[in-house]
């Protein structure tokens, strides 16, 4: 039950990775990143099964802090720098799409190779993970809106954390709070440097960041 | 209670820097946290090995090392700092001391934790320290730098997270662990598939943390603008940081028995960058941006000696040491010559041998000494890594280290050469900047260890780098 239950979950992921690359509106971009972390913050619990205190304190974590603090900060940066699409993106929006589910059959394929211990058979985490990751890396390479690089990074970050539901019990609570703390000071400080730039630059292009080069 | 008290000491210093209401005196905290910090580092460093927090807080050989060249270096750009943020009164530094010091306390975290987790969060924690101070002197080029250098960093770290869960992941079965020791007791039953992908990511992520070619494209830009004593502690601290990380995960493969493999990569990167920064620091017209390409090549000669295995081993770690204190050397040289000129392009900076004598002499040295000429330390440590490639019978490997070695000496001769010589031209203007004592007496101190470390290594610190070098190639 329990099983089905994750990976049900695991396919919403994969679904918002399409639909991270199918748009062009940040303010849609930023929605979907807080669902894919509350969803990330459902999914330690569903494959404890069981609620342990410190599984839930750090389900807990992640949902607030991925899904409201992160996207809250993100909001703000994008109220101050009064743009609403990231227009002319380096490759097209259907092109980027393509290759995010070409990307996602190809992590399914490199997921077969890898050995899973018995328990985490048949679950979508692997492939889920890399996807994920391979998503934030389009959007950080093709998009030039510093926020939208940013928000590229979050779900970079994404990937990372659904990889690490494999090693739930290895993993200890310190390291998981440290990692969820590192992962905010980051984003509190790209927003910080998000707002020099547009006040710099008048604008949140990174086009316009080029001119230290050989 | 050491180990605890060496992270707490620079995190307190930083406390109280943040709270100080006094601009002149902020900096001062700098020096007095480095001396504490010194002081508990070679307590440490003679002492008993201690472990706290239940075996995640150890120093071994290796550590030890990294955290006496981040001690030394650290009270060197110290002492530095306060004479330079006296130049730089326009610019508040309430934000620059603390970042500062709470970049020695992570830096010194990474040194003595053994664990891998931990070991990642404290390198993350580095990075997000370290933007502030790329960002200190608030011109668009620094932002740019700043962001360059946050987005590549974060990246290249968050892949060395993934990497190191994929290494955990390995164990299969077994109640999986991030502890290094338990790490390399069971190496050799891990998984190859996962280990060789982990290697690789591990490899990439904090490969750009150290600024291996082709992961190194923040780093010009970052040394390029931030101050000169970030320059040095970023160069001669923080990479060290990233490739004590690298040695540990070396050491895992070495005991999984995939050495072979692990050699073969560390060689190929290590060439790659020597090669990409000799491309570029030919013709190179900015001496900051020349110093940053310096950077990747020696992070390139410090894996290629590990990959060279061996002898080579020893020689990287020993490396490790005379690129870091002389890099110290030259980024604050370098920012004195950029003070004095207002400018860090050739085409305005020439004749700083008269505009300040003693960082334009110091400059000079500093590039002999680090293209490894004789008598100084970093001739020692290419000489034995060169040695070990022929002992090995890597010909090829060998002799084109020699060949891109004579290429950076020639094209960094003629950016430093040009920039020491001669008379400053008319264009150039003039500023208030003259050498001092506390900008100037650091820059003298690395430069006698420098050459110390050439002539003769003290006893105590060679069989420290021997037991570093032994404990990598055992194993368990």
């Amino acid at each position: 039950m329990t099983f089905s239950a994750t990976n049900l979950l695991l396919v919403v992921v994969l679904l918002l990775n399409l639909f991270f690359l199918a748009t062009s509106r940040i303010r849609a971009l930023i929605q979907a990143a807080a669902l894919q972390g509350v969803v990330l913050g459902v999914l330690p619990v569903l494959i404890h099964g069981r609620i342990h205190w410190n599984t839930a304190l750090i389900a807990i974590a992640t949902i607030v802090l991925k899904g409201s603090v992160i996207p809250g900060m993100l909001r703000r940066a994008l109220r101050e720098a009064q743009i609403k699409r990231e227009v002319e993106p380096l490759i097209g929006l259907v092109p980027t799409m393509l290759l995010g589910a070409l990307g996602t059959l190809l992590s399914i394929g490199f997921a077969e190779g890898l050995p899973l211990v018995p328990e985490h058979r048949g679950l979508l985490i692997v492939p889920a993970s890399i996807s994920t990751v391979l998503t934030g890396f389009l959007l950080l390479t093709t998009r030039f809106k510093a926020i939208t690089q940013a928000i590229g990074y979050l779900v970079l970050e994404n990937g990372i954390f659904i990889f690490g539901l494999l090693l739930l019990e290895a993993m200890p609570f310190l390291v998981e709070i440290g990692v969820l703390l590192d992962l905010f000071v980051g984003i509190f400080v790209v927003s910080i440097i998000l707002h020099h730039i547009n006040r710099e630059f008048a604008s949140l292009d990174t086009r316009r960041l080029a001119s230290l080069r050989e | 209670m050491l180990l605890p008290a060496l992270i707490a000491v620079p995190l307190v210093a930083a406390g109280v820097a943040a709270a100080l209401p006094s601009e002149r005196w902020r900096p001062w905290m700098l020096a007095s946290a480095a001396a504490g910090h010194l002081a508990l580092t070679f307590a440490a460093l003679t002492g008993p090995t201690e472990r706290s927090l239940g075996g995640w807080l150890a120093l071994d050989a290796p550590g030890r090392l990294v955290l006496l060249l981040l001690s030394v270096l650290f009270a060197i750009c110290a002492v530095y700092a306060v004479g330079y943020l006296r130049y730089r009164r326009e610019i508040s530094n309430r934000v620059f001391v603390p970042c500062l010091l709470v970049f020695l306390a992570m830096t010194t975290l990474v040194a003595c934790s053994q664990h891998l987790g931990l070991l990642w969060v404290a390198i993350e924690a580095t990075t997000l320290t370290t933007a502030p101070l790329i960002y200190f002197n608030r011109t668009p080029h620094s932002i740019e730098a700043t962001w360059k250098y946050l987005l590549v960093g974060s990246v290249g770290i968050a892949i060395a997270l993934l990497g190191s869960f994929f290494l955990a992941y390995a164990s299969l079965g077994e109640e999986s662990s991030l502890l290094f020791s338990d790490l390399l007791a069971r190496a050799a039953r891990m998984n190859r598939s996962w280990l060789h992908v982990a290697f690789v990511l591990l490899l990439v992520g904090y490969g750009t943390k150290m600024g291996l070619a082709p992961m190194h494209t923040w780093k010009p830009d970052a040394y390029g603008e931030a101050p000169g004593v970030v320059g040095a502690l970023l160069a001669g601290g923080l990479t060290n940081c990233a490739f004590l990380a690298l040695l540990r995960v070396f050491h895992i493969c070495q005991a999984a028995g995939e050495g072979a493999y692990a050699s073969r990569l560390l060689v190929f990167f290590g060439l790659l960058s020597i090669g990409v920064a000799a491309v570029f620091m030919v013709g190179q017209r900015d001496f900051k941006r020349m110093l940053a390409y310096s950077s990747v090549e020696h992070m390139g000669i410090l894996v290629l000696g590990v990959g060279l295995g061996g002898s080579g081993i020893f020689a990287a770690l020993l490396h490790m040491l005379n690129n870091g204190i002389t890099k110290g050397v030259l980024f604050l040289s370098a920012a004195n010559i950029h003070r004095a000129f207002d400018s860090k392009s050739i085409d305005d900076v020439q004749g700083a041998m008269r505009r300040v004598p003693l960082s334009g002499w110091l400059f000079l040295l500093g590039f002999f000494a680090i293209t490894g000429s004789p008598p100084f330390g970093p001739f020692v440590s290419e000489f034995l890594v060169v040695t070990r490639a022929f002992a090995a019978e890597r010909f090829v490997v060998g002799g084109s280290f020699l060949v891109l070695l004579l290429v950076v000496f020639v094209g960094m001769g003629r950016t430093v050469l040009t920039v020491v010589q001669g008379a400053a031209p008319a264009a150039a203007s003039r500023t208030s900047y003259r050498d001092g004592l506390l900008t100037g007496l650091p820059i003298l101190v690395s430069m006698g260890i420098v050459l110390l470390l050439g002539v003769h290594i003290p006893s105590p610190l060679e069989s420290l780098i021997r037991a570093a070098a032994t404990l990598l190639e055992t194993t368990p």
